[in-house]
């Protein structure tokens, strides 16, 4: 694994509150991700977990403080402006296009990166044709890389769950994010499956260097692969640390099995 | 050989009139396919496009511009306004309504229908207004062969070859530009497609302006054929069995179908109408419509819906 460095923070995340009507989905959270670590956010049910992530990536727009990426602080943001920045996500329910083929959904997320104007595209030619190419060859890597070449012509519509899962990562990849966002990237998945995704994500942060922050579920599976881990519970943090560190802390294991009194 | 110079003329005629058809179904093929609404104020646009343009004509004209001035000055007016409208119903009403249920979208398009039709008869008027860009006499075609020879509109072969470049050039732009792609990414998931950096707002102000332009084009047209007029709007209940039986998401679909209910009722009106009575022309489309939804409800090219349970 990368040993992720200290001083280099990509992600500050400070006192960020979020409410809907009377419910405080989030309470003054603060925390920070460092470039290259992969960072787990975890907590049980209806800790605030995917709303952290939902504020990261600009699909809600906190209450009070402040988000800094890359060094630019900023109070709110549309979530093609986050893409934009280079944040990309996956969500909990996937959300791909599926009507288009899983190469096609993987394209899309090359979208930001289509230089050629409109005309040349029509025509297909000249600098449009070269872009074209040069887009397919990196889409084409993803796919190798997601061991997906089977079924790239397939309508992900019709790709079992664990499959469709894979797609979506690999349309995040290929936005080339600096900082890529897994929302349950294991949910629903069998041992394997799992096993696979595991691989996956060590493998995207090796090569390419990707920080990224996930939520999961799968206890093993974090404290395998996450250099820091965050734990959130009714809003609130209350661990952040090392996988042992959180593993051994009292409020942590109190909030995940209930407090006896 | 009479028999066949008169099937011929039906056949072509219908054709053409069906072509006609498409141009209007194109507009809701258009923003079904980019946002997953069915688009009701799609009629109401071709009136509105329709009025912007001759009553603009009128007054240039009126003014003393020459016509081809006052044609392109017209058009360039109607396209404006088409733009402007698209602004306005991305800004206000389906903009708002990111992430809602396809028939809360569709709800708020009939709304739309009705601003449209009273927002444009209060600026431009509500007359029957004669709009004149295409010929509208005829040819008659090989007469050596067949007595009579066959009667051609001129109009007809005017709107199809401008459905035809119509088609194309929306083909490729769906297929092959990165707008494209984006508007495909945005009918399918809306969140998805903000997630990979497309920003909505822009692509479906793109979407609508498409089809406020695919509705000028329609007014042309029709405007030509039947004079601009409010009835105009009644021709979107044409296009829908025209959308059933090509598929509301693929545009050849929609040129297929067009071809389809224009051929079919021309020829049913004239080879069944003297047998079971007259005024085929009215429901045929419909009911050919019905048969299409029971044997392949996704219409002939329409994408297959397959629900994972």
């Amino acid at each position: 694994m990368r040993a992720p460095d200290a001083d280099d923070i990509l992600l500050q995340v400070e006192r960020v509150a979020l409410s809907f009507g009377g419910v405080k989905a989030l309470r003054d959270v603060s925390f920070n991700i460092r470039k290259g670590e992969i960072r787990a956010i975890i907590g049980p049910n209806g800790a605030g977990k995917t709303s952290m992530l939902n504020v990261i990536n600009g699909f809600y727009r906190p209450n009070h403080g402040a988000i800094t990426f890359k060094g630019r602080t900023r109070a709110k943001m549309q979530p093609f402006e986050a893409a934009r920045g280079g944040i990309a996500r996956t969500f909990q329910n996937v959300a791909l296009f599926k009507g288009m083929s899983a190469l096609d959904n993987i394209m899309a997320g090359r979208t930001l990166k289509v230089r050629c104007g409109v005309f040349w595209q029509l025509l297909r030619f000249g600098p449009a044709l070269a872009e074209e190419v040069e887009h397919r060859r990196k889409v084409e890597e993803i796919i190798d890389f997601l061991e997906i070449e089977a079924i790239r012509k397939v309508p992900v519509g019709r790709l079992p769950y664990g499959l469709q899962k894979r797609v979506e990562l690999g349309r995040a990849l290929a936005m080339e994010p600096d900082l890529l966002l897994l929302d349950e990237p294991m949910a629903g998945m069998n041992l394997e499956e799992k096993e696979d995704m595991s691989r996956f994500i060590m493998d995207v942060n090796n090569h390419f260097g990707t920080t990224i922050a996930l939520i999961e579920h799968d206890m093993a599976v974090v404290m395998d692969l996450s250099d820091r881990v965050a734990v959130l519970d009714h809003g609130v943090k209350i661990a952040d640390g090392t996988p042992d560190e959180v593993k051994r802390s009292q409020t942590v294991i109190d909030a995940y099995l209930g407090i006896v009194h | 050989m009479i028999a066949f110079g008169q099937f011929l003329e039906v056949l072509i005629g219908g054709l053409m009139s069906g072509v006609l058809y498409s141009l209007v179904a194109l507009g809701f093929v258009l923003i079904f396919k980019a946002s997953g609404v069915f688009n009701y104020a799609q009629g109401a646009m071709v009136l509105l496009a329709g009025l912007a343009l001759v009553r603009a004509l009128d007054l240039l004209v009126a003014n003393g511009f020459p016509l081809w001035v006052a044609v392109v000055l017209g058009i360039g007016f109607a396209a404006v306004i088409m733009a402007a409208t698209a602004w306005l119903i991305e800004r206000f009403v389906v903009g708002p309504l990111v992430n809602q249920d396809a028939l809360t979208l569709f709800m708020s398009t009939i709304g739309v229908t009705f601003v449209i039709e009273g927002v444009a008869e209060m600026i431009f008027g509500s007359d029957v207004y004669p709009l004149q860009l295409f010929p509208t006499d005829a040819w008659f075609l090989f007469e050596g062969l067949f007595p009579g020879g066959i009667l051609v509109n001129k109009l007809d072969v005017w709107g199809a070859l401008i459905a035809g470049i119509l088609v194309a050039g929306l083909a490729l732009f769906f297929q092959r530009t990165k707008t494209g792609r984006a508007l495909r990414a945005v009918a399918d998931d809306h969140l998805a497609a903000h997630s990979v950096g497309i920003p909505i707002s822009w692509i479906w102000f793109v979407v609508w302006l498409a089809a406020g332009l695919v509705a000028l084009v329609a007014a042309t047209v029709w405007g030509t054929k039947l004079g601009v007029q409010f009835s105009i709007t009644f021709l979107a209940l044409k296009a829908l069995p025209v959308l059933i039986i090509g598929g509301l998401t693929s545009i050849p679909g929609a040129i297929v179908g067009g071809l389809i209910v224009g051929a079919g009722e021309k020829i049913a009106e004239v080879y069944l109408g003297p047998s079971i009575g007259g005024g085929i022309e009215y429901w045929f489309a419909y009911v050919l419509a019905l048969a299409v939804l029971l044997v392949r409800p996704q219409g002939l090219f329409g994408e297959r819906i397959i629900e994972r349970i």
